[in-house]
C-alpha cells in the first residue's frame, strides 16, 4: 500500500484554480520532493493534502480517502505540516510550541520524553525553552517548526521550503537533521523546495511542477541528470 | 482618612467587576479582533437566571454555580448559532450581529423577567465586627470572588492543554489547525468562558446597583474603559485597567466631579486613551515587516 496516492487533484483559492489535475504518490519511508518555480503550485499541493484549500479529486492516505476531511482529522491520522512561513506560535514559549505539536496525543509520558529528545537534537531550543518563540532567530525557528511537527510522531511529514531565508550553513545543518530523522525515526517526507540542488541530494524521488501540473517525475538521480531540469533549476 | 480609604476600597471592589468584564471582552477580542457589544446584556440575562433560582429557594452558592454553568453553555451556543456564520465576514457584519444580540438579550431580560427593578441578595454579610469601617462585607466578598475567578482563568490558560490550545487558536488559527486543534470550537469555548466570567460580574454588581434589564449598560462602559486602558489585546492589562478605572472613578466622583458625572470618567478615559495612547498601558504595538 502506498502511503499517499493523489489522483486528478485540483485546488482553488476562491475562484482561482491553482492545481490542474495532479497525479503523484509517495512510498512509505521515503523522501519525495516537489520542485518547481514560483507559482507552480508546490505550496498549494501541501495545503491540498491537509485540506486547507478547496480541492477536488482524490487524496488517499494509507488506503483511506481524505477528501473533505477537516484538517484536524488529517493531523490525527499522522500528517504533520511545517507550513509556508514556519507557522510558529510566536507569542508562545518554545516549550508551549512543542506541547502544541503533541496536542492530539494522549500518551503524556511519551510526550515528555519526546520533548527531551527534541532538546537533545536541538540543544539551542533547550537553552531557550522558556523564551517567546518569536524572539528566536530564523534558523532556530525552523528547528522549532520541525520539532513541533515531529512531536506528533507523524507518519508523513510535509515540509514547505525549510531552507527559506536561512544562511547556507544553517540550511546544510537542517537538511542533515532531516536526513537523520528520515533514517532514524522512519518518518516519510514530502519536501517542497526552491533550492533544487539541495532537495535532490536529500530526496529519493522527485516531481517537477509547472503551473499546477506534474510535467516530469522520476528518481532524484534521473531528475538530476535531465538536461532541461539542469538548465532551468540547477543552473549548470 | 477613613472616608478616603472607603472610596479606595469601594473603588477596588467595583474595579474588580470592571476587570472581570474587561477580561471577558479581551478574551473574545484576542481570538476574533471583535468587541462583543452584547457581553453586558448576556451577563444581565444570566444574573436574572440567578435571581430566579434564588427566588425559587435554591441556596445562593448553588444558584451561583448553576448560573455560571448556564452562562458558559449559553455563550457557547450563541457563538455556534449566531457568530459562526459571520466568522469570515467583514467587520461590519459582526458588529451588526453583536448589536442585534445586545438588543435581543436586553429585550428578553425585560420580557421574561419583567422591567421592574429587583433587589438582588448578596451572599456576604453587610457589616461585621471583624471588618474595618471603610469596607463592607459585600465589597470584600465580591473582590475575593472576582480575584478567585481571575486566578482560575489564569491557571486554566497557563497550565491546561485546552487553555494552551485556545491561546494557540487565537494567535495563529492556521497553524493551530495544522497541529490538530479544532479552531472553531476553541472560539466557541472562548465565548463560553467570557460569558461565564460576565455572569459572575453581573451577580457581583447586582446587589450594589439593583437588578433590571439595563443592569450592565453603564458597567459595560467601564469594562470597555478597563480593557482599552490596559491594552485591548492584553488580558492582565485589562484586569489592572479595571482596578485603575474603579478607583479613579470613585475618587474623582467623591472629591472632584461629583457622583452624577462618574460615568463620564469612563468615557473620558476611553477617548483620552484612544487619542493619546492607542496601545494602552500594557498593549503591544503591532509592527509588520513588509
Amino acid at each position: 500500500m502506498k502511503l499517499l496516492e493523489v489522483q486528478d487533484l485540483q485546488a482553488w483559492y476562491g475562484t482561482t484554480q491553482a492545481l490542474f489535475g495532479l497525479n503523484f504518490s509517495l512510498e512509505k519511508g521515503g523522501i519525495t520532493t516537489i520542485l518547481g518555480a514560483n507559482g507552480a503550485g508546490k505550496t498549494t499541493t501541501l495545503r491540498a493534502i491537509c485540506q486547507t484549500v478547496k480541492t477536488q479529486g482524490s487524496v488517499v492516505l494509507l488506503g483511506q480517502s481524505v477528501g473533505g476531511f477537516a484538517t484536524d482529522k488529517i493531523v490525527r491520522m499522522g500528517v504533520a505540516h511545517v507550513p509556508d512561513g514556519r507557522g510558529t506560535f510566536t507569542g508562545l514559549t518554545v516549550l508551549e510550541n512543542l506541547r502544541l505539536g503533541a496536542y492530539t496525543r494522549r500518551d503524556k509520558d511519551a510526550v515528555a520524553q519526546d520533548i527531551e529528545r527534541m532538546f537533545a537534537r536541538f540543544p539551542r531550543l533547550k537553552e531557550r525553552y522558556n523564551q517567546q518563540a518569536g524572539t528566536l532567530s530564523g534558523g532556530e525557528q525552523q528547528m522549532l517548526a520541525i520539532s513541533r511537527a515531529l512531536m506528533l510522531r507523524p507518519t508523513l511529514l510535509l515540509l514547505d521550503e525549510p531552507s527559506f531565508g536561512l544562511a547556507p550553513l544553517i540550511v546544510q545543518e537542517i537538511f542533515e537533521i532531516m536526513r537523520n530523522i528520515n533514517q532514524v525515526d522512519q518518518v516519510s517526507m514530502l519536501l517542497v523546495e526552491q533550492n533544487a540542488t539541495l532537495a535532490l541530494e536529500l530526496a529519493d524521488y522527485a516531481y517537477l511542477l509547472e503551473t499546477g501540473k506534474v510535467v516530469l517525475s522520476g528518481t532524484a538521480q534521473e531528475i538530476r541528470s535531465d538536461a532541461s531540469v539542469r538548465r532551468t533549476y540547477l543552473g549548470y | 482618612m477613613d472616608s478616603f480609604l472607603l472610596q479606595v476600597f469601594s473603588g477596588l471592589a467595583n474595579g474588580s467587576i470592571y476587570a472581570a468584564l474587561g477580561l471577558a471582552l479581551v478574551m473574545i477580542y484576542q481570538s476574533t479582533h471583535h468587541i462583543n457589544f452584547a457581553q453586558g446584556e448576556m451577563a444581565t440575562f444570566a444574573t436574572f437566571i440567578a435571581w430566579t433560582l434564588i427566588e425559587r429557594g435554591v441556596p445562593y452558592w448553588l444558584a451561583f454555580f448553576i448560573t455560571v454553568a448556564i452562562a458558559f453553555v449559553g455563550g457557547l451556543v450563541v457563538q455556534r448559532v449566531f457568530i459562526r456564520p459571520v466568522e469570515r465576514a467583514p467587520v461590519l457584519n459582526n458588529v451588526i450581529v453583536f448589536v442585534g444580540l445586545l438588543v435581543i438579550f436586553n429585550a428578553m431580560s425585560g420580557w421574561v423577567f419583567g422591567q421592574t427593578v429587583k433587589a438582588f441578595k448578596s451572599p456576604f454579610p453587610t457589616t461585621s465586627v471583624f471588618l474595618p469601617q471603610y469596607i463592607s462585607g459585600h465589597q470584600l466578598g465580591s473582590l475575593g470572588v472576582t480575584l478567585a475567578v481571575l486566578l482560575v482563568v489564569f491557571l486554566f490558560f497557563k497550565y491546561t492543554p485546552i487553555g494552551l490550545a485556545i491561546r494557540a487558536a487565537a494567535q495563529n488559527p492556521d497553524s493551530a489547525s495544522l497541529v490538530g486543534i479544532r479552531v472553531s470550537w476553541m472560539l466557541a469555548l472562548g465565548w463560553g468562558l467570557a460569558s461565564a466570567i460576565g455572569a459572575v460580574a453581573g451577580m457581583m454588581i447586582a446587589p450594589v446597583i439593583f437588578l433590571d434589564p439595563n443592569l450592565m449598560g453603564g458597567i459595560l462602559l467601564y469594562g470597555f474603559a478597563a480593557a482599552l486602558l490596559g491594552g485591548i489585546d492584553n488580558p492582565w492589562g485589562a484586569v489592572i485597567g479595571g482596578f485603575i478605572v474603579g478607583v479613579l472613578e470613585n475618587i474623582l466622583g467623591a472629591y472632584v466631579i461629583g457622583t452624577e458625572l462618574k460615568l463620564s470618567v469612563a468615557l473620558v478615559l476611553i477617548v483620552g486613551k484612544l487619542t493619546l495612547m492607542p496601545h494602552g498601558l500594557f498593549g503591544r504595538k503591532v509592527v509588520t515587516r513588509v
